[in-house]
């Protein structure tokens, strides 16, 4: 029992409870941008935790990994506007088409490692980006409006901004569930050692290509469900949701939060957007000010905030 | 024909631009092991310093002599400061660290110039066409950025290959320690490789700036091109992205030119001007991959790495 109890694991806890009252504390103080700030946090927490599944665990930098977001929401946006609303059709096309194109990307670029890797998963990411540019029939370059939010019958009302900030929550801390679950079992350890020294696991008799495919798939569905979330919250697709830039923010919210946890993504996302909004309410050139941090970061808090969390609760 | 002749020598203009950013790119990295993605932020340097200067001055050929120096000054400065610290790290440091440094240039650059783009005028001697084939008439400025990137890359490959400097560079990408313990001070040669790197990635934006608006984040889509260039050429190999420049500017402008109207042949009107965009964008991508399944190194891999 004890040795749950430390410092890491209050402010995890202490964390879960403040997302879970934002919408009490939005609600007594009457400011509704929070509420729709931290719905966003949320929605692209769960995505840094999908990434931080392949890139953390896996060692597999996907640098492409917003192009999941626009695929999930691309899906939904295209199915809206051809006038289908129905959720129970929108979020599995959704989730489908992530996972198949996540397959694609991972059967070709896992082929290769390294800096390799990392530059594929941008140019197919950007390829999507280009691609969503030239669809003029779905806004092209200035996106479109989405009417009607999924329709889940009287399941839930996903208009409802308080029930669909729950429904973000929930499927968040089901996403941290289903990632640690994955990150201990049996596949977990294989891609984990896949990571520390993939010839070897090779040599002991695993296939670790098809072992990190399938962990590359899963990621990047969980991602194309984050994406259904995102444009469910801003009611509006465009390319601009997948901008390689974002695929960045996702990396700086993995590593930021700390790499070598399930839940560390979650505390780089909420310190990132934080952050963010902070700073913009500071001064209009605020990226002057984040650039040196990501470098600052990198050169002295490689374990990111949970890794000195831990630290400091192992003393 | 002629108008393929026109878009054939376009193409060839892209290839030669891209081969400036992929050399730099593909050169610190052989070199020092390193992924700069703030390597296009040089690029957008080098444009806005020769729009300053060539007003200040004006004279274009001034200008772009003083933005050369400028970008190559400011990318010494750069190592100095902060790539040092990244050498020998994880690669994934070295993502998060230039995009940082990319973030940080973009809105250096919007404070001090502010956010509305810059033009660069032509001397109007350029703003001719000269006829290169009878009947083809091809502007003279464009041509320009053919020849002269030519020459650099000549002068590029007898820098590296034929000098002394060339020499401690090829044998500072072997082995770094042992080329420092012969008494050569491989900090220096470092910081002087990647000033030489942000110097062609400064010249090709300044040779870029007459024909595009000068803007900040004029960079970023090339450098993910120069990226897919030095995928297909072979990371670390200089030839290699020399080829796969001219393949892929070429493979770029002619598809985007002719791709719609050859699906034209296929489809009906509509749904062709609709797919001809997205599919000719996806041309270059999909020789990516093509080649990957082939030869996941590259056409020409690096033979010391």
């Amino acid at each position: 029992m004890s040795a749950w109890l430390n410092l890491r694991n209050v402010f995890v806890v202490a964390l879960v409870v403040m997302l879970a009252l934002v919408p009490v504390y939005a609600a007594l103080i009457g400011n509704y941008f929070l509420m729709s700030l931290f719905t966003r946090i949320v929605i692209l927490a769960m995505a840094a935790v999908s990434l931080n599944l392949i890139m953390g665990f896996g060692g597999m930098v996907s640098f492409g990994h917003a192009a999941y977001l626009g695929i999930g929401g691309y899906a939904i946006g295209i199915l809206a506007k051809e006038g289908i609303n129905s959720g129970f059709l929108q979020w599995p096309l959704a989730l489908a088409m992530s996972a198949l194109f996540a397959l694609a990307v991972g059967a070709l670029s896992l082929r290769t490692r390294g800096v390799y890797f990392i530059m594929i998963t941008l140019a197919f990411a950007q390829m999507v980006y280009y691609i969503a540019i030239g669809l003029d029939r779905y806004g092209g370059d200035d996106g479109m409006t989405i009417y009607k939010r999924s329709q889940f019958g009287d399941l839930i009302n996903l208009s409802n901004k308080t029930a669909f900030y729950y429904l973000c929550l929930a499927l968040l801390l089901l996403t941290v569930y289903v990632v640690w679950r994955i990150v201990n079992s049996r596949f977990g350890m294989v891609i984990q050692g896949a990571r520390s020294n993939d010839r070897r696991m090779r040599a002991i008799g695993f296939p670790t290509y098809r072992y990190k495919l399938v962990c590359f798939v899963i990621a990047g569905t969980i991602c194309g469900l984050a994406g259904a979330l995102l444009v469910n919250h801003t009611d509006f697709i465009s390319p601009a949701v997948m901008h390689w830039t974002r695929s960045g923010d996702l990396i700086v919210m993995a590593v930021l939060g700390g790499m070598g946890t399930v839940f560390g993504p979650v505390i780089g996302a909420v310190a990132l957007l934080v952050l963010e909004e902070v700073l913009s309410g500071v001064t209009e050139y605020w990226q002057i000010i984040m650039g040196p941090i990501f470098l600052l970061v990198v050169l002295f808090a490689r374990g990111g905030i949970d890794g000195v969390l831990l630290g400091a609760s192992r003393d | 024909m002629l108008y393929f002749i026109e878009q054939c020598l376009n193409g060839v203009q892209l290839g030669m631009l891209l081969f400036l950013l992929a050399a730099g790119l593909t050169l610190i990295f052989g070199i020092m092991d390193l992924v700069n993605l703030a390597h296009g932020s040089l690029y957008m340097i080098g444009a806005y310093f020769a729009a300053t200067f060539a007003a200040l001055t004006g004279s274009f050929i001034a200008g772009a002599l003083l933005a050369l120096l400028a970008t190559l000054l400011v990318g010494m400065a750069v190592e100095v400061i902060a790539m040092r610290r990244l050498y020998g790290r994880d690669h994934l440091d070295h993502v998060l660290g230039t995009f940082g440094l990319l973030l940080f240039f973009n809105e250096l650059v919007r404070l001090i110039w502010g956010p509305a783009g810059m033009t660069l005028p032509l001397p109007s001697q350029m703003l001719t066409a000269v006829e290169v084939l009878p009947g083809v008439y091809y502007p003279l400025y464009r041509l320009v950025i053919i020849l002269s990137t030519l020459v650099v890359a000549l002068l590029l490959y007898l820098l590296v290959m034929r000098t002394r400097i060339g020499m401690l560079i090829r044998a500072g990408a072997s082995n770094r320690e042992m080329v420092g313990a012969l008494g050569v001070n491989i900090k220096l040669l470092y910081t002087l490789v990647f000033g030489l790197g942000a110097a062609l990635a400064g010249f090709a934006g300044l040779m870029q700036a007459p024909i595009l608006t000068v803007q900040i984040g004029m960079g970023e889509n090339i450098l993910i091109l120069a990226f897919v260039v030095i995928i297909i050429g072979g990371i670390g190999s200089i030839r290699g992205a020399f080829v796969a420049s001219i393949f892929v500017g070429l493979i770029d402008t002619v598809g985007r030119a002719f791709l719609p109207d050859l699906l034209r042949l296929f489809l009906s009107t509509n749904a062709a001007s609709s797919a001809g965009p997205a599919i000719s964008s996806m041309l270059i991508y999909m020789l990516m991959a093509a080649i990957l399944v082939f030869r996941p190194e590259g056409l020409f891999p690096a033979s010391n790495k």
